[in-house]
């Protein structure tokens, strides 16, 4: 029998997880959604991210808001220039072949990292406090990711529904072909796209250099889960990831603390299969 | 089709005569290399049997897990022969594309969807592999046990020789079965499964049924793959034989190949190792990250240049020319092979 105060404190762990990961999908499903092209490498934007913060911290000294404030303009930068580069000359090719494209870029910027930076993991050490109540320790490098990453979503919301820009990008993602016919350049919606797609990840990157190592192969660590949820939030539905996000840091935090780590994230892929079979348009989408 | 045959023969018979060609200290490798190419080939020929028709699986790395692991751990924990245990692997991987086929199929769920329940499905072997660790050995890996010597029983040989032409073999039977599909009335319903499922079970096709059979022949024979990979390598470690890494590289040398063709894979294959050695021979060790940081870049510029892969795009270039030279007075047909 597991003492309950330990699935207590899993559970809030998943909450505050669960917020970062809301971020990555968010992201991805911004992008995912709009144009409609699998960005697998993009969880290795962030690691490229998280590398930007440790050597400005670590390295050369700069306060920490600062390297995050170039983390999210590194962000945006690589997600114009991967779409610029790689996503724009095949936007009209066979899914498989655009699934490819950034698989190549996933092997490219894993080995780009090893080269420049080795295969060493690599932290930001941050005196930071712990709180504890009743008996859960809650650690402010967790729970200041968590509150910046909800922030950061609730803003996301505002610009999509309150700006111009915000409103063509929903608009691309119901239907590419109409919009066009509308008289809006498609392209110009999906540069925006990858930049605050970008954005998003250079600010998942500030946030995860909280509480985890870089290292190259770090998009293998987030990267499948971040798809899972985004799929399960249903494409182009923000509030459909947002809340699959929690749903699957709670179980791989629970199924952490019953089973093992592995057999946690077993249980979340397993319970996206199924979900994929019982509520294909995402846990919100109305059935059809 | 004569010249084709000749040809077709005399490759065959370079094949089978390279393990006796002197080359010195430099012999086992090339053989270590072509065996690769035997067996990557051979399992991208299965991948194709599905992706050709926009099945495109993402988690191909699950069922050469099973395979691979199915064969080892009974040879190690039970003494069954490996002959035994590449059936049982085979069986598994079947079993496992209808537990993941049959709803996929019955609810409709294609495309991008298809590719990422795939995807989940590689993830959670490889991750049930390690988190068995007390059985499988976890990361850490599986060795075959020794069998003491060179055994029939064991499929163990000290002789890579053994091993290439066990391969090759293989690597036939995978060619003759791809063909087989290819000239077959599944084929054609395949096709037009994979344009328009809609319309396809409007005029009598049943679609669960010939999508369910032709993902678990590609699953099987892909078991089949991972059981002689265990043999040859005589060691299976999950990162390397399951999860999105595997089955990304598999996808990748398909596609560069052109997985239309018979021989799109083997082209493909034969490419990316031959690619990945060089590279890896020319930095190895003294700049750790720049062959693999080369291979990426190359795979990017061809996916995106060469969109029917290299042999597809060479065969398609070669029939332009053919019918640009016949003045139009007749239609290229197209053909397979």
């Amino acid at each position: 029998m597991i003492d309950p105060i330990f699935l207590v404190e899993a559970m809030v762990n998943g909450v505050l997880l669960g917020g970062v990961i809301a971020l990555l999908a968010l992201g991805l499903n911004l992008i995912f959604g709009v144009l409609d092209i699998v960005w697998i490498a993009y969880v290795d934007l962030v690691m490229l991210c998280m590398y930007a913060i440790y050597f400005l911290v670590t390295v050369h000294g700069w306060p920490f808001w600062a390297a995050g404030l170039v983390s999210l303009g590194v962000g945006a930068l690589l997600g114009v220039a991967v779409h610029l580069l790689i996503i724009s000359p095949i936007l009209t090719s066979p899914p498989v072949n655009q699934l490819l494209a950034t698989g190549g870029l996933l092997f490219f910027v894993q080995s780009a990292a090893t080269l420049l930076w080795t295969t060493d993991h690599r932290s930001v050490r941050l005196s930071l406090p712990s709180w504890e109540i009743g008996g859960i320790f809650i650690p402010a490098t967790r729970l200041i990711p968590f509150g910046i990453s909800i922030l950061a979503v609730i803003g996301l919301y505002l610009f999509l529904t309150r700006t111009y820009i915000g409103t063509a990008i929903r608009a691309v993602s119901q239907d590419r072909e109409a919009m066009s016919l509308m008289g809006a350049s498609p392209q110009r919606i999906y540069v925006v796209t990858s930049a605050v797609g970008g954005l998003m990840a250079g600010l998942a990157g500030a946030l995860l250099i909280f509480q985890y190592a870089v290292h190259p192969f770090f998009g293998g660590q987030f990267g499948p889960l971040t798809f899972m949820v985004c799929v399960l939030g249903g494409l182009g539905n923000m509030v459909g990831a947002f809340v699959a996000s929690f749903i699957m840091s709670e179980v791989i935090a629970v199924g952490g603390v019953v089973m093992s780590t592995e057999m946690g994230y077993v249980i979340a892929f397993v319970i996206f299969i199924v979900m994929i079979f019982i509520r294909p348009g995402g846990i919100l989408a109305r059935r059809q | 089709m004569t010249r084709g045959r000749v040809l077709a023969g005399a490759l065959l018979l370079v094949l089978l005569l390279q393990p006796l060609i002197p080359l010195g200290g430099y012999r086992q490798y090339v053989l270590h290399v072509t065996i690769q190419i035997f067996i990557w080939s051979f399992i991208g020929s299965a991948w194709s049997l599905m992706g050709r028709f926009q099945l495109v699986s993402l988690g191909h790395g699950a069922f050469l897990g099973v395979g691979a692991y199915a064969t080892v751990l009974l040879w190690n924990v039970y003494g069954v022969t490996p002959w035994l245990g590449a059936v049982a692997g085979m069986i598994l991987a079947g079993l496992l594309a209808v537990v993941v086929g049959l709803p996929c199929f019955r609810f409709r769920v294609v495309g991008h969807y298809f590719g990422l329940v795939t995807l989940a499905v590689g993830e959670v072997i490889r991750l049930l592999i390690i988190a068995e660790r007390d059985w499988t050995a976890g990361s850490l890996g599986l060795t075959l046990r020794s069998a003491g010597g060179d055994s029939l029983w064991a499929v163990q040989y000290g002789s890579k020789q053994v091993f290439y032409y066990g391969s090759l073999a293989m690597f036939l039977i995978g060619l003759w079965i791809w063909h087989r599909v290819d000239r077959s009335m599944a084929r054609a319903a395949l096709e037009s499964i994979g344009e328009d499922e809609t319309a396809a079970a409007s005029v009598g096709i049943h679609v669960t049924r010939f999508k369910l059979g032709i993902t678990v022949l590609s699953a099987a024979l892909t078991a089949l793959g991972g059981s002689l990979y265990a043999q040859a390598i005589a060691y299976v470690n999950p990162e390397t034989l399951a999860g999105i890494g595997v089955s990304l590289k598999i996808v990748f040398a398909v596609v560069l190949g052109g997985m239309y063709t018979l021989l799109g894979p083997l082209v493909g294959t034969a490419l990316t190792t031959a690619l990945s050695e060089f590279l890896r021979i020319l930095f190895g060790l003294k700049l750790l990250g720049m062959a693999d940081t080369i291979y990426g870049l190359l795979l990017i510029i061809f996916i995106i240049f060469l969109p029917d892969g290299i042999y597809g795009s060479l065969r398609a270039a070669l029939a332009r020319r053919a019918a640009r030279s016949a003045g139009g007075a007749g239609v290229a047909a197209k053909a397979s092979v």
